[in-house]
């Protein structure tokens, strides 16, 4: 089993919901973060106090999924989350030891 | 024949004499009838704007303000404003409305209308002939209420909740009740229509509101110091969302602040509120276009701060001046009000949090003084046909509004200061490091604004 963690573009993530969905990956957990790798930030001004905001929003998707999947996966979720500008965000593929259904006690790929 | 004439003269008498007494009963049911109109109509104009001047406190201060603040300190700075509604109408109810209206010196009211004894239905004629004392008293509340809840704004972040509350009260004892004394209440010092000394024109308030609250706003931005860690970290306001709401209920609320001052639904009245619209119109356009030219983005913080601007330089010259004018009011104001903000307070470096001093000390005084300018007896006759501001030809008027101007600004700063040693004696008037850190929400009240989780 592999968890893909990725970074994305808030506006990049009902193509990349849709693209999982078309390849049959329907389960995924999804969050706000904020965060910046080389992307700069932007200035703002509240009555003449100048702010340099660094770190921007982001989601953070988390899909954990059978190895055999990994490889497709990434290919399909940078081709959905793609702008090709600085800011597009990272993906990171980790082992996973083990997953159980709480429901049920399932374990390994039946869980998932 | 003689008994008949006689019979027929005492006949035609006794219907003349019956005629003549109903035309004249008539005649007093159809001025009483009259009387009651108006004084009906006048009443619900009155009623309608002492709520809509509440209304500026909570909700629209209260939002205005706390959108600017972080999100630890949301409910501690609405707090600040709400708890006004509440503390103010005590003390006005037991000997506030006393001592700013009652007869007494130039400076300060009697204690004759202690407890509200003898305000009732009927009308006080030096205040408003005709409407119930009872509703002046109400309307007048609601300025003493929004007034100090104006200056908290200065010391966001970081006051003491204990010592705001003895702050804000000694502060409207000692310093709002006798300025509203001194510039409205009968034989008060600077009181244009009631035999003041120095008659000073301030339709609604821009002396006894915006330039006491928004000069003791500066003495307590500097007497408590800055906020931990400003300006080196960041301070934007955690949703600007609430503040153009509470910005928007402010504007509309201030049609009962100063059309309502008219204390009748008179074309007066309406001239005041085409004046106040006009003014803040202007302002939020020329504080947007300024910041524009000048950082390259109009703000929608710098249209709804310039909106506020505006609102508190028309204030004294709303009942005085004719709506062109208050354009220019408004339009001098938006920009000097922005230069104050964003340029001026960054030089000196002090940290009114939300910029009361900035907008309402600095555009109170501007409109009390182009009050002085602009004011004519066309459109309100309070001199009795002689004429009112520079533009009628009457010099010495801005002189009178200047002497208002510094009555308030010494009042202010004296007595802002005196208050806060007293407060800091007593009670403290700052929180603990860990506690400003925290934010004042949970460590002041135990609460947080925003649950998400629940």
């Amino acid at each position: 089993m592999k968890k893909i963690e990725a970074i994305i573009q808030p506006h990049k993530l009902q193509e990349v919901k849709d693209a999982m969905k078309s390849i049959g990956i329907d389960g995924m957990t999804i969050s706000d973060v904020r965060g910046h790798g080389r992307q700069k930030g932007h200035t703002e001004v509240y009555r003449g106090m100048e702010y340099q905001i660094d770190l921007l929003p982001k989601m953070k998707l988390e899909m954990v999924i059978p190895s055999e999947r990994a490889e497709e996966v990434v290919r399909i979720l940078m081709e959905s989350a793609r702008t090709g500008k600085i800011g597009d965000g990272k993906i990171f593929v980790y082992e996973v030891a083990d997953a159980i259904r709480i429901r049920n006690g399932d374990r390994g790929d039946s869980a998932l | 024949m003689t008994k008949r004439l006689l019979l027929f003269c005492l006949l035609a008498l006794s219907a003349f004499a019956q005629t003549a007494s109903d035309v004249d009963k008539k005649l007093a049911d159809l001025d009483k009838a009259v009387k009651s109109a108006q004084s009906a109509g006048d009443n619900a104009w009155m009623l309608t704007s002492a709520a809509l001047v509440l209304m500026m406190t909570g909700p629209g201060l209260a939002l205005f303000y706390s959108g600017l603040v972080r999100r630890k300190n949301v409910l501690g700075t609405m707090m600040h404003s709400f708890i006004m509604m509440a503390i103010v109408t005590v003390l006005w109810g037991i000997i506030g409305y006393s001592l700013a209206f009652g007869e007494w010196t130039p400076f300060l009211g009697s204690g004759q209308y202690a407890f509200l004894n003898g305000v009732g239905a009927a009308p006080n004629p030096d205040y408003g002939a005709t409407i119930p004392h009872q509703t002046y008293m109400v309307y007048q509340l609601m300025f003493a209420i929004i007034t100090p809840a104006l200056i908290s704004g200065a010391f966001a972040e970081r006051m003491k909740f204990s010592g705001m509350l003895l702050f804000m009260t000694l502060w409207t004892l000692l310093i709002y009740f006798p300025m509203a004394h001194m510039v409205w209440g009968k034989g008060g010092f600077l009181n244009a229509a009631l035999g003041g000394k120095f008659p000073a024109l301030d339709f609604a308030g821009g002396t006894v509101v915006h330039i006491t609250s928004g000069v003791s706003a500066l003495i307590c931005a500097l007497y408590l110091g800055k906020r931990r860690g400003f300006p080196a970290e960041e301070f934007r306001p955690h949703s600007l969302v609430l503040s153009v709401i509470g910005a928007c209920l402010l504007w509309v609320g201030w049609f009962g602040f100063n059309a309502g001052s008219a204390v009748a639904a008179s074309s007066l009245a309406t001239s005041a509120f085409v004046a106040t619209h006009f003014a803040t119109a202007a302002a939020a356009l020329a504080w947007t276009f300024a910041e524009w030219l000048k950082t390259g983005k109009p703000s929608v913080l710098g249209a709804i701060s310039g909106a506020v601007a505006g609102l508190v330089a028309i204030t004294p010259a709303s009942g005085y001046v004719a709506p062109m004018p208050a354009f220019v009011i408004g339009a001098i104001a938006g920009v000097g009000c922005y230069l104050m903000v964003s340029v001026v307070k960054h030089k000196f470096g002090y940290d009114d949090s939300l910029d009361v001093f900035g907008v309402h000390g600095m555009g109170g005084t501007m409109g009390a003084i182009l009050t002085g300018v602009f004011a004519t007896n066309k459109v309100n006759n309070v001199f009795g046909g002689k004429p009112l501001g520079l533009i009628d030809g009457n010099v010495a008027q801005v002189g009178n509004q200047a002497i208002a101007v510094v009555i308030a600004w010494v009042l202010a700063i004296v007595g802002s200061f005196i208050i806060l040693k007293v407060c800091d004696a007593i009670t403290g008037v700052r929180v603990e490091p860990s506690e400003e850190i925290q934010g004042l929400d949970l460590s002041m009240h135990g609460e947080e604004g925003y649950n998400f989780e629940g």
